[in-house]
C-alpha cells in the first residue's frame, strides 16, 4: 500500500495504489486527514486506478473523508475506479452519492520528438569519426 | 460433503494477517483455475470474514483465528474463518447492511453484505462470549478439462 499526495491549486489529490483493507486503511487515512485539515483544499480527489485490492474498509475510508470533506466545507470525488472495485463500490452504494467521476486523464509529459541532426553536422561527425583502417597505435 | 482437498490455517488477530489470510485462500484454490473475478471475490470475502473476528471478536486483545478452506465436488468450495472472541448477541442485527458496533464513523458496516454478495452461501454461528464462526461457499465454474476427471 503506498500513498501519494499532490496539491494543485485548491485540489488535493490522494494517489491511493496496492491493497486496501483495515490493515492499511488506517495508515492512509491518517496521511489524507492530515493532509486535508492542513490545507483545507475545496475538492479532495481520492484516485483509485493503482489499486489492486479493496474490501469493505476501503468504502470506510472514503465515507470517513466524504464526512471530512463536508465538515471542512469541501467536496470529495473518486476517481480511476478499476474494475475490479467497481463491485465493492457498486454494492456500497457510493456511486449514488455523486462522488464518483469517470478516471481523469493521466497528465504526461512526453518527451520533445528525437531530433535528428541537420546534414551538415551528420558530416561534420562523420569525419571526426576514426575511420575502420586507421589504427591507433602509439608513435 | 467429500472434500478432495482441504488445509487449515491458525494465526492470531493482527490486522497485518489480513492479507496474508486472503492471500493464503485463493493460492490454495488456484488448484481450480478459478477465473480473475472468482479470485476477487473470494479474497474480498476471506478479507471481510477475517477482519470482522479482529475488528469485533477480539477487540480488546489479540486472540486466535482459524481459517479451514476445503474443495468439494463440482466445484464448491467452502471456507470456514472461526474466532472465540465475544461472539454477536443479535446475528440478523449484524448482518444488515449498514449496522456497525463502530463508533468512529471509519467503518461501513457492509462485511457481511460483501461476503454473502460474492459467495453462493454464508451461514453465521455464533455465542456470546464464545465465538463465531462464518462459514462461505462458492461455486467455482469447472473449466471443461476438469469436467472430465
Amino acid at each position: 500500500m503506498s500513498l501519494r499526495i499532490v496539491t494543485q491549486g485548491e485540489e488535493v489529490t490522494a494517489f491511493l495504489s496496492g491493497e486496501i483493507d483495515h490493515h492499511t486503511a488506517k495508515g492512509m487515512r491518517e496521511e489524507i486527514d492530515g493532509c486535508a485539515v492542513r490545507q483545507k483544499p475545496l475538492k479532495l480527489v481520492l484516485d483509485f486506478r493503482e489499486v489492486s485490492f479493496m474490501d469493505s474498509s476501503g468504502i470506510g475510508l472514503v465515507m470517513g473523508r466524504y464526512r471530512l470533506m463536508q465538515e471542512l466545507g469541501g467536496e470529495l470525488r473518486v476517481t480511476g475506479v478499476p474494475s475490479h472495485i467497481k463491485k465493492v463500490m457498486r454494492l456500497s452504494g457510493l456511486d449514488k452519492l455523486a462522488v464518483m467521476e469517470e478516471s481523469r486523464p493521466r497528465k504526461t509529459t512526453t518527451p520533445p520528438p528525437h531530433r535528428q541532426p541537420s546534414e551538415e553536422v551528420q558530416e561534420a561527425l562523420k569525419e571526426e569519426q576514426p575511420s575502420d583502417s586507421m589504427a591507433l597505435s602509439k608513435e | 460433503m467429500k472434500y478432495q482437498n482441504e488445509m487449515k490455517l491458525r494465526f492470531p488477530s493482527r490486522s497485518a494477517n489480513e492479507a496474508f489470510a486472503r492471500t493464503a485462500v485463493s493460492a490454495f484454490l488456484a488448484q481450480l483455475d478459478p477465473t480473475v473475478e472468482e479470485i476477487s471475490d473470494i479474497r474480498t470475502a476471506v478479507s471481510e470474514a477475517v477482519t470482522n473476528s479482529i475488528v469485533h471478536g477480539y477487540p480488546d486483545c489479540v486472540g486466535m483465528i482459524t481459517v479451514e478452506a476445503a474443495i468439494g465436488e463440482n466445484g464448491w468450495v467452502v471456507i470456514r474463518v472461526k474466532d472465540k472472541g465475544k461472539g454477536i448477541p443479535d446475528i440478523a442485527k449484524a448482518m444488515e447492511p449498514m449496522y456497525t458496533t463502530c463508533t468512529t464513523g471509519e467503518r461501513a458496516g457492509l462485511g457481511f453484505a460483501v461476503m454473502e454478495s460474492f459467495t453462493d452461501r454464508l451461514k453465521v454461528r455464533s455465542t456470546v462470549g464464545k465465538g463465531t464462526t462464518v462459514i462461505m461457499e462458492k461455486r467455482i465454474a469447472l473449466r471443461d478439462a476438469q469436467k472430465d476427471q
